[in-house]
């Protein structure tokens, strides 16, 4: 009970709480968000529509969204864990029945105002509902089987969903952070150790496999995954974007060609110049100084949001917080790792630069939960 | 209480370390894509501005050559032949509607070519080039390369263009190729990059689209430099494609153009194989059309006489086609009864003109019946009384696998496409297809290859030729793939009994030679190349109606089953004449004129024929010669000598 009346004696009340707010979080996410709005006032060749308009709009409901969660106690935020979860997971499920269908795989709700896209929401949902599991949960327990499992299987579920849409990005995402969090709430070195020599088992066995008897794919998948890991390989596909992302990105040099100087993204080499593809117009505009500066900006919000959490006695609080940071940095990590051919090319925005509404909205909403641990944590 | 204290600290301490530990592997990897940032803006900076520069690098496809296809003897079937055409680059052009407009100053340009090319451009990547016209000609080629800076992003292009050079002759083994469509690609599950070339042509029927994965090869890439008015500047690499393998046919060209020739005004179909190894020599069926006319698309005026024929000449009669097999199928009758020993072939049955059965009354052919007849008589004259009676001793479900044994009601693996499997009809399968239950009267029916009983041209064939040889000769129609020659399948004793065969030849055999035979006329007389076979008319309506006052449409098929020289098969061959009338009549003659081709490679000499129609068959050959090609020339060489 101790925990419980501490937490309610020290959080502060009313509009005071304003005045809690990490408000370094706030302006950080601001500044990643308006390098977003000037990269997209540059590839629409200066102009704030098509996307730059539309995009400080939604950032401006995004910032009444985080206020907004933020200000609503973390203790319901804990006790809406378990639903929230389920939610998302019937909503997966509805989007097999009732989903539109986009590229070639069905992944949102047409809600009519809104398109719903679950795997976004479920990102953090997942989180949620870990954090709150693991806070429920007595330490002494967390490493013990039957204990680890379950989590496993309350990854799993959506992470499957996720998979059958297909959307083997996401999916990949989900079971990264939500490893992570198993990780980060104490779960012992040998489970790790073990799923990932399985892992590693599994996949040379695969690819050992191959051109025996006994393969355990069809050729056609082989060619795939080659194309994937080397996409010189389809030089018309994956390998002409990373190509031409990787001229252009080099090309920009220490400073860059200049704010709207960007010839190769001008050009129509990069088919996702506005979403996927940003970091690109970003690099060879700004160059080097521009590129590391983005960087810099999203470690900081990483480390403030790893501060914020190990400054954070309430373990729902700082377990939820350190996952949406494991998320973010997955978001942008990837994406950025795809544009300079580091990864094979899989739909993954930069997060608050791209353009895009539900993930910066479900994000914004995510900082939301951030900013409600923080205001709300036990002094 | 307090240890509960004590408890919530130590965890949390241990949430703060691993809380550093992943956020400081989350530095390190940013740390490390830092380190890719210098790597490619700094100290490769310098390679990637000078390709950035003014230069832009493009990947192109190169299209491998598709394979060609020849006749057993070489003879070119279907080859490629290069063809000019016109292309745009949309992200070249600028503002392509302009440069169209100049360019229909310059070639000609229908309205329709440049709403298709605008819908495409539309469809397609910006950097993929579209074609703009097609076949186009030098001068047009010239004129464009000559006025290329008013035009950018328009540039003329070598490609090579798909022609059937013995057009008609093969379209129904060959087939042809046409522009991949959407329903193409969605049949694939990995669908090659090359596909989605505009206009890239891919086989769509047949021998074209059956051994598409040999034709077609692999595309190779070329990395090329252009600069901004899309005009190549160097090559920066290739990998170089695989062309597609050359395919060798079984059939032989000549004798597939004189069966063609022999058809024409006829829809019907004929048959070769070859009795050693099963290969196709002939596949013919009539009438035909040009393959060459759907090459680049066809249009409505010349498909609509083609789609809505009665003569149906879209249809490959040998092996889609599906005939009641009527009396060519006694022998499988016969084979099922002889070799189950029910009846000896010595047995005779006595023929009144009729049989009753369960109350109903089956006709022979011949009112008056044939009297006493035993195996050779009845196949000779053809007794449908015999076979009633044989049928009804041995039953519907060893008739059936017989004829199974001989290749009925089996789908044979052609390289065609739409290969009918007949059918061969057994008590079960009345069941599971009609939810009826067999009736007696279905096995007489079928005793005579009517009612449910259907069979193939092609199927005929292997059934003679398996009847022939006693071994299970299996159709082969691709002779070679690149030089390499394809396995003979089949070709194992069918393991019956060797005098119950040569019973069944020599009752063939009497069928054509014996003055009382239903094909006497349609006999060879030339020594070692005597022929034996089978008549058979096929019923498309039940009752028994003089055919000559019938329409065409009702009108009953005619069938001939042969093969030759009797004494050491060589060729089997079976002939359907849709509405032909008798097998007699209509489908033997054609039967023994294909079969004299084959024997004698070539025209053969007049001997060879009954005396009676040596005179129809002098006006034939000269009438035929102005009709096949390879005959017009050795006629003009003789014509040159004298």
């Amino acid at each position: 009970m101790s925990y419980l009346e501490s937490t309610v004696k020290s959080v502060p009340t009313g509009l005071r709480k304003i005045l809690y707010l990490n408000w370094p979080l706030a302006v950080l996410l601001t500044a990643v968000a308006g390098t977003g709005f000037l990269m997209l006032y540059s590839v629409a060749g200066g102009g704030f529509s098509p996307w730059a308009e539309p995009q400080m709009k939604r950032f401006g409901l995004g910032l009444v969204l985080m206020l907004f969660v933020g200000l609503v106690p973390i203790w319901l935020w804990r006790n809406l864990a378990g639903l929230a979860y389920a939610v998302s997971v019937m909503l997966l499920v509805a989007v097999e029945f009732f989903g539109a269908v986009g590229m070639g795989a069905q992944r949102w709700i047409d809600l009519g105002f809104f398109r719903l896209q679950p795997s976004e929401l479920t990102k953090i949902t997942l989180v949620m509902f870990l954090a709150a599991y693991y806070d429920w949960l007595p330490a002494k327990k967390t490493s013990r089987p039957l204990w680890v499992i379950l989590p496993v299987l309350i990854i799993l579920l959506p992470t499957a969903l996720v998979l059958n849409q297909p959307d083997l990005g996401t999916s990949i995402l989900l079971l990264t952070a939500g490893g992570g969090l198993m990780f980060l709430a104490g779960v012992h070195w040998a489970y790790f150790a073990a799923v990932i020599a399985a892992g590693v088992g599994l996949v040379t066995a695969v690819f050992q496999s191959r051109g025996t008897p006994w393969q355990l794919l069809k050729d056609y998948q082989f060619r795939r995954i080659d194309t994937f890991l080397d996409p010189s390989t389809d030089p018309l596909g994956a390998g002409y974007h990373i190509t031409q992302s990787k001229i252009a990105l080099g090309s920009g040099g220490w400073t860059g060609r200049g704010f709207m100087q960007g010839t190769q993204s001008r050009l129509n080499f990069l088919p996702e110049k506005h979403t996927d593809f940003i970091f690109t117009t970003l690099a060879e505009e700004f160059g080097f100084v521009g590129g590391i500066s983005l960087l810099a900006l999203y470690a900081l919000v990483i480390i403030f949001c790893v501060a914020s959490a190990v400054m954070n006695k309430d373990r729902f609080a700082a377990l939820l917080t350190l996952g949406i940071a494991l998320n973010f940095f997955l978001f942008f990590a990837v994406n950025m790792s795809m544009v300079m051919g580091l990864a094979p090319v899989v739909g993954v925005p930069l997060p608050l630069v791209s353009y895009g509404g539900s993930a910066m909205l479900v994000l914004m909403l995510a900082f939301g939960l951030v900013q409600s641990a923080h205001i709300h944590r036990p002094r | 209480m307090r240890r509960n204290r004590a408890d919530k600290d130590a965890s949390h301490a241990k949430l703060s370390r691993r809380a550093a530990l992943l956020g400081g592997a989350q530095l390190l990897f940013v740390g490390g894509l830092a380190a890719r940032m210098r790597y490619l803006q700094v100290d490769q900076a310098d390679q990637f501005r000078l390709l950035a520069e003014e230069n832009r690098i493009n990947i192109r496809l190169i299209p491998p050559k598709r394979g060609e296809i020849f006749d057993r003897n070489g003879i070119q079937l279907a080859e490629n032949k290069p063809s000019y055409r016109i292309v745009i680059v949309r992200e070249d052009a600028g503002d392509v509607e302009a440069v169209l407009d100049r360019l229909a100053l310059i070639i000609d340009l229908s309205d329709e070519q440049r709403e298709s090319t605008l819908a495409e451009l539309k469809r397609s990547a910006p950097f993929l080039p579209v074609t703009i016209a097609e076949n186009v000609s030098w001068d047009a080629v010239s004129a464009v390369s000559v006025n290329a800076p008013a035009l950018p992003g328009v540039s003329p292009e070598v490609g090579s263009t798909r022609v059937y050079p013995r057009g008609s002759d093969f379209a129904h083994v060959v087939g042809r190729v046409g522009r991949v469509s959407q329903k193409d690609l969605d049949a694939l599950d990995d669908p090659d990059a090359v596909l989605r070339i505009p206009r890239f042509q891919i086989g769509k029927i047949n021998v074209e689209a059956r051994q598409e994965s040999l034709l077609r090869g692999t595309a190779g890439t070329k990395q090329v430099e252009v600069n901004a008015t899309g005009r190549v500047m160097r090559e920066l690499d290739r990998r170089e494609g695989q062309s597609g393998a050359d395919l060798q046919l079984t059939l032989d060209a000549n004798l597939q153009n004189y069966v063609q020739a022999r058809l024409s005004g006829e829809s019907a179909a004929v048959v070769m194989i070859d009795c050693e190894k099963g290969d196709i020599l002939a596949n013919a069926s009539a009438p035909s059309y040009d393959p060459n006319l759907f090459i680049g698309g066809i249009s409505s005026k010349d498909y609509d006489p083609l789609l809505n024929s009665k003569y149906r000449p879209l249809v490959n009669k040998t092996v889609q086609g599906a005939y009641p097999p009527g009396s060519t199928f006694k022998m499988m009758t016969a084979m099922a009864a002889i070799e189950a020993g029910i009846v000896g072939p010595q047995e005779t049955v006595y023929c009144p003109g009729h049989l009753e059965v369960g109350g109903r009354r089956f006709h022979c052919w011949k009112r008056a019946g044939h009297g006493w007849v035993d195996l050779e008589t009845s196949l000779k004259r053809s007794c449908d009384v015999y076979y009633y009676d044989l049928a009804l001793k041995v039953g519907i479900e060893k008739i059936s696998a017989m004829a199974q044994r001989f290749g009925l009601g089996i789908r044979h693996d052609l390289a065609l496409s739409s290969v009918n499997s007949g059918l061969t009809p057994t008590k079960e399968w009345k069941r599971s297809a009609r939810g009826e239950s067999w009736v007696i009267g279905d096995t007489v029916n079928a005793s005579i290859g009517q009612g449910f009983m259907l069979a193939s041209p092609m199927q005929l064939a292997v059934m003679t030729a398996r009847l022939a040889t006693g071994r299970e000769i299996m159709p082969r129609l691709v002779k070679t793939v690149d030089g390499v020659e394809q396995p003979v399948t089949g070709g194992a004793s069918l393991g019956m009994k060797e005098n119950n065969l040569r019973k069944m030849r020599k009752s063939m055999y009497s069928v054509v030679n014996d003055r009382r035979g239903t094909a006497y006329r349609s006999r060879i007389i030339a020594d070692g190349m005597r022929m034996a076979g089978k008549t058979g008319t096929s019923q498309v309506r039940s009752a028994v109606v003089n055919n000559n006052e019938v329409p065409w449409e009702q009108r009953d098929h005619a069938l001939f089953v042969s093969f030759a020289p009797y004494d050491n098969p060589r060729f089997a061959c079976a002939v359907l004449v849709e509405h032909g009338g008798g097998g007699s009549k209509a489908a033997a003659p054609i039967a023994r004129d294909v079969m004299l081709q084959a024997l004698y490679n070539g025209e053969p000499p007049l001997e060879a024929y009954p005396t009676a129609v040596r005179g129809q068959i002098e006006e034939q050959q000269l009438r035929l010669r102005d009709v096949r090609p390879e005959a017009r020339i050795n006629k003009s060489a003789v014509g040159d000598q004298a």
